[in-house]
């Protein structure tokens, strides 16, 4: 028996789909929200690649770790970054990136 | 269609579009909810691949923590979050770079699609696969150390995140100190220390 859901190949399709639009969002968007956003989603789908393959080898549990490390790292990174949008906003009043040139030259 | 393959393609979906739509709102608040279908479609996935305790961390870190935490700074930059950037100086280097990635990564699905994979199906798991307590005993064993280092990780996190948000509010509101009367008044005391008329119209 070898169907959609129990085949590593098709989650590795979905989760490579997911990254490359998580990482075309974060190169070409110019909202920084929307840039976390993207990280946001680059980082579900490392998660989701890390269970399917510890779900192929289901003797261990160290992909689930890492996931779950991974979920706590991306917490820290969603408060520092929008704490630092935060503190951007208020020296620009402007959440865009092409208007971040404080050190610029 | 199997019942687990009917939540794959229906979480698949919802992964899918949910991820287009962050990408491509205009409006945050818009993109914050497609990264919420998102996260939920990874959650039904989770519980697909037998992480039920990664399920539950994902649907109350993300989803309860996360969202929450973007639209609560949606809400404060208010209207300003969706205004259309005033300079376009960037557009020819985030063409290139977006479509230098969009290339590069659309290659390697392919090669990654187009191999033969031997891990076809997925083998028999052990029956406390991914419960909480199987994790939480891995955790609290093998991943003690690490554990901890992730704590003091997220205290860090919070600490730093309230300094940087804060700002200089504390030094910036000062109370003036009032040595002598003349500084209650903001102009001159005695009228010979006033500006001739005229000047300040020059100025």
């Amino acid at each position: 028996m070898s169907g959609l859901s129990d085949n590593v190949g098709n989650y590795v399709i979905l989760a490579s789909l997911i990254f490359t639009i998580g990482g075309a969002g974060f190169l070409v968007r110019r909202n920084v929200l929307v840039q976390l956003m993207s990280i946001e989603l680059m980082l579900n789908s490392v998660n989701l690649l890390l269970v399917a393959f510890n779900r192929a080898h289901a003797d261990n549990m160290v992909g689930q770790m890492f996931a779950f490390f991974i979920i706590a790292v991306a917490a820290a990174e969603v408060a520092v970054g929008l704490a630092i949008i935060l503190s951007y906003y208020r020296l620009k009043s402007s959440v865009f990136t092409d208007e971040a040139d404080i050190m610029r030259h | 269609m199997t019942a687990g393959n009917f939540l794959f393609a229906i979480c698949a979906i919802a992964c899918l579009c949910g991820a287009l739509v962050t990408v491509t709102a205009q409006n945050p608040i818009r993109g914050a909810m497609g990264l919420l279908t998102t996260i939920f479609g990874i959650a039904g996935l989770f519980l697909e691949l037998r992480a039920e305790f990664l399920t539950a961390i994902q649907l109350i870190v993300y989803a309860g923590a996360v969202v929450v935490l973007f639209v609560f700074v949606l809400m404060l930059l208010g209207p300003d979050a969706r205004a259309p950037s005033r300079s376009g100086r960037s557009a020819a280097s985030r063409a290139i770079g977006g479509g230098l990635f969009l290339l590069t990564s659309s290659l390697a699905m392919l090669s990654v699609g187009g191999a033969q994979s031997t891990l076809k199906g997925f083998g028999s798991a052990k029956p406390d696969h991914g419960t909480v307590e199987a994790v939480g005993k891995l955790l609290f064993s093998e991943g003690n150390f690490v554990f901890e280092l992730a704590t003091a990780l997220l205290i860090v996190a919070v600490v730093g995140a309230i300094a940087v948000a804060r700002g200089r509010q504390g030094t910036l509101r000062k109370k003036k100190i009032v040595q002598s009367p003349r500084d209650l008044f903001a102009g001159p005391v005695r009228p010979r220390d006033a500006e001739p008329l005229g000047t300040e119209a020059a100025e």
